[in-house]
């Protein structure tokens, strides 16, 4: 038998037809959220389908909620009419949903693995690119369009093109304070935000290995930001013990099957990869994006690159362009940047983990002043009630940070929750595109342990030196 | 979908790389839930001089005359010149709608954004890649002539120039096919409905687990 990876087992396992490169691939869950499924819901209204499976389906607002209230009043009139409209699409088609004022209802990517509504080798779609997120449990999992969405709704079957098989090691052992999000971004600072286009990218190594399940969804989170729309990691005993007692997970004699099965989910000794990249852990100190692309990336001790040190004339236009932009120049410490946010939040780091290593750093200690606001806004409503149990949010709140209601918030800014023209901010979440954080705003990309001591300090700092 | 077989159009140079989703249609805009009328908005944060919002009237904003999409000489385009990893970003097909909601047809750029690729392909947009050389030297004969227009002939994936200079480009055959046929995805998967049938049943035995949700 042919060695196969991960990714190639997922593919096979998923497999309907196969007609001339282009295949058609059975999905076994699909996330839906308020931005990217009216116009897919109303594709089928119109052409009077019903989806295929409605209970593979599991829906929930979160990119337009408002984090300040407590209860399901949304102001803004435009947002609105798109959460109801999920809602009533829901109830029509029968389909599952996390109301607003439902305490299970937060992020997506958050709410899928902490429900076991996603589970390892699984094929996972949700119209939203973070579905990243879910390769963390050997699942194949990825964005996709709206189209994409209305046709997984009616057929439980996407169109798909298998991707080539990219492997990114991290061997050894990495340095005390460095987190999966440092260890992400210098895998993108590595290979490039188009280093994975056309690939399906598995992280391993002794690195991946030593992550908790959660570390492992901020990697594979942002395996988008790196052009690849699937990441994953093999199934071990950390991934099983995750989904034990789980809501949506298999129980008694059906978890030991499902159990059997999964451990198979790793790729063979001999498989064979297109690329592979291996990455020396111990080289990888605390990252912070200094330009408008998660590329654009250094550590906590270094300077602000010149863009005359960059051979490739498009890119050294796009470095000028981002430091015009962020209203930084070469040559600075990242140390010496000063900030006027900062968020703590979205599906790469809002999870329980996080908001520890957040208020480890947190405890006891004051946000600066010149910081404007500093935001904490958990990925779930169960990750905002956990942390309440373990006081977290008094931490958070006696430093002078505000403790939030579950949802994208910040992230993308399309509730209320947005930086002015000019403002910056250090951000936990994934993408520090022009504008991402509200317009004219200029996005950090850091590590909830950075982002704390940033808050703390009023710049950047290594967090393990506040 | 529209079909696409040929077409020729202005060209208009967005000399960038890396251009987001988020920046072909800003965030605000998603809140919408229909998928036309984003045309007014591609852009937006690059094309106007103030900060647009869903139900202003566009036009009687103030224009960024320094972006092209606002210059005399690219009026009426309908393809787009752009760089490496276009598209990139959120998964919104807010973005293709925008492009197409404008008029623009079809964008040549090294490469693409694997699900705005996608995307592209499902609105009957067409994206093609050709090699960096190819683009650099197209950027600047689009800069040096005023009305450069390309003919774009998805049957034979040939690029024709103003001076008869032909481009070959690659495209997938079942997506060619169903561009050519303006065929609706739904429609052709459901004639496979048998087999899909077939597949869940054999996967509700061997993975039972994906399916006890069912009734949950
Ligand atoms: S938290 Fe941010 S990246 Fe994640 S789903 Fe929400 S908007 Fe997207």
């Amino acid at each position: 038998m042919n060695a196969k990876t991960l990714y190639d087992k997922l593919w096979d396992e998923h497999l309907v037809d196969d007609e001339g490169g282009t295949s058609l691939i059975y999905i076994d869950r699909h996330l839906v959220h308020e931005v990217t499924s009216p116009q897919a819901f109303e594709g089928l209204h119109l052409s009077n389908r019903k989806p295929w499976r409605p209970a593979s389906m599991l829906a929930v607002p979160d990119h337009n909620v408002p984090t300040t209230v407590d209860s399901a009043e949304v102001d803004d009139p435009v947002s609105r009419l798109q959460i109801q409209t999920l809602d009533q699409n829901c109830t029509h088609f029968g389909v599952m949903e996390f109301g607003m004022s439902d305490p299970r209802q937060g992020i997506v990517h958050v709410i899928g693995p902490e429900q076991g509504a996603t589970l390892p080798g699984m094929t996972v779609v949700c119209g939203d690119s973070h579905t990243s997120t879910h390769g963390a449990f050997g699942a194949l999992a990825f964005g996709i369009g709206t189209s994409e969405v209305e046709h997984v709704m009616a057929t439980q079957c996407l169109i798909a093109q298998k991707s080539r098989n990219m492997r990114i090691r991290i061997e050894g052992d990495v340095r005390p304070g460095v987190s999966a999000k440092d260890v992400v971004l210098a895998i993108i600072g590595e290979i490039g935000t188009a280093g994975g286009t056309g690939y399906a990218i598995e992280f391993a190594g002794s690195v991946i290995r030593s992550l908790s399940m959660e570390g492992r969804m901020t990697v594979c989170n942002m395996t988008i930001e790196a052009g690849a729309r699937a990441g994953m990691i093999a199934v071990d005993q950390v991934t099983i013990d995750y989904f034990r007692g789980r809501p949506f997970a298999p129980a008694g004699e059906m978890w030991d099957r499902a159990v059997d099965r999964w451990t198979e989910l790793h790729s063979d000794e001999e498989a064979r990869f297109d690329r592979e990249v291996m990455i020396d852990g111990s080289t990888i100190h605390p990252q912070v994006t200094w330009g408008t692309s998660p590329e654009m990336v250094v550590s906590i001790n270094d300077c602000i690159p010149d863009p005359g040190d960059e051979s490739d004339p498009v890119k050294q236009e796009g470095m000028r362009n981002a430091l015009s932009y962020m209203g930084l120049e070469s040559g600075t410490a990242m140390q010496d940047v000063f900030l006027d946010h900062v968020f703590i939040g979205s599906c790469t780091n809002s999870r329980i983990e996080d908001l520890r290593e957040a208020a480890r750093i947190a405890r006891g200690r004051k946000v600066a002043d010149s910081i404007k606001q500093a935001l904490v806004v958990p990925g779930s409503g169960l990750v905002k009630r956990q942390a309440e149990s373990e006081g977290l949010h008094q931490i958070f709140i006696d430093a002078g940070f505000q403790w939030r209601n579950p949802g994208c918030s910040m992230c993308l800014a399309m509730n209320a929750d947005r930086l002015q023209p000019g403002e910056r901010c250090a951000s936990t979440s994934n993408r520090n595109f022009e504008g991402r954080q509200g317009q004219g705003g200029r996005t950090h990309l850091v590590s909830p342990a950075m982002a704390a001591a940033a808050a703390i300090a009023g710049h950047f700092t290594d967090p393990e030196s506040v | 979908m529209e079909k696409f077989i040929e077409m020729e159009g202005i060209v208009m140079p967005l000399d960038r790389a890396n251009v987001d989703t988020d920046a072909i249609i800003p965030k605000q805009f998603l809140k919408s839930i229909k998928r036309s009328g984003f045309g007014p908005n591609l852009f937006d944060e690059w094309r106007y001089l103030d900060h647009g919002e869903p139900g202003m009237d566009n036009a009687s904003r103030p224009l960024n005359n320094a972006f092209v999409l606002n210059q005399e000489r690219y009026q009426g385009a309908q393809i787009l010149l752009a760089r490496d990893n276009f598209g990139c970003g959120s998964s919104r097909e807010h973005a293709p709608w925008a492009l197409l909601d404008y008029g623009f047809r079809c964008i040549v750029a090294p490469s693409f954004a694997d699900i705005f690729f996608n995307n592209c392909f499902k609105n009957g947009i067409l994206p093609v890649v050709l090699n960096n050389k190819v683009i650099d030297d197209l950027f600047v004969r689009v800069e040096n002539e005023p009305g450069f227009s390309m003919k774009l002939n998805l049957p034979d994936q040939k690029v024709v120039l103003p001076d008869g200079t032909v481009l070959d480009f690659e495209v997938d055959a079942f997506r060619k096919d169903a561009m050519l046929q303006g065929l609706d995805d739904i429609g052709m998967t459901m004639q496979k409905a048998d087999k899909i049938r077939q597949f869940e049943l054999d996967r509700s035995k061997a993975a039972p687990w994906v399916f006890q949700y069912e009734g949950m």
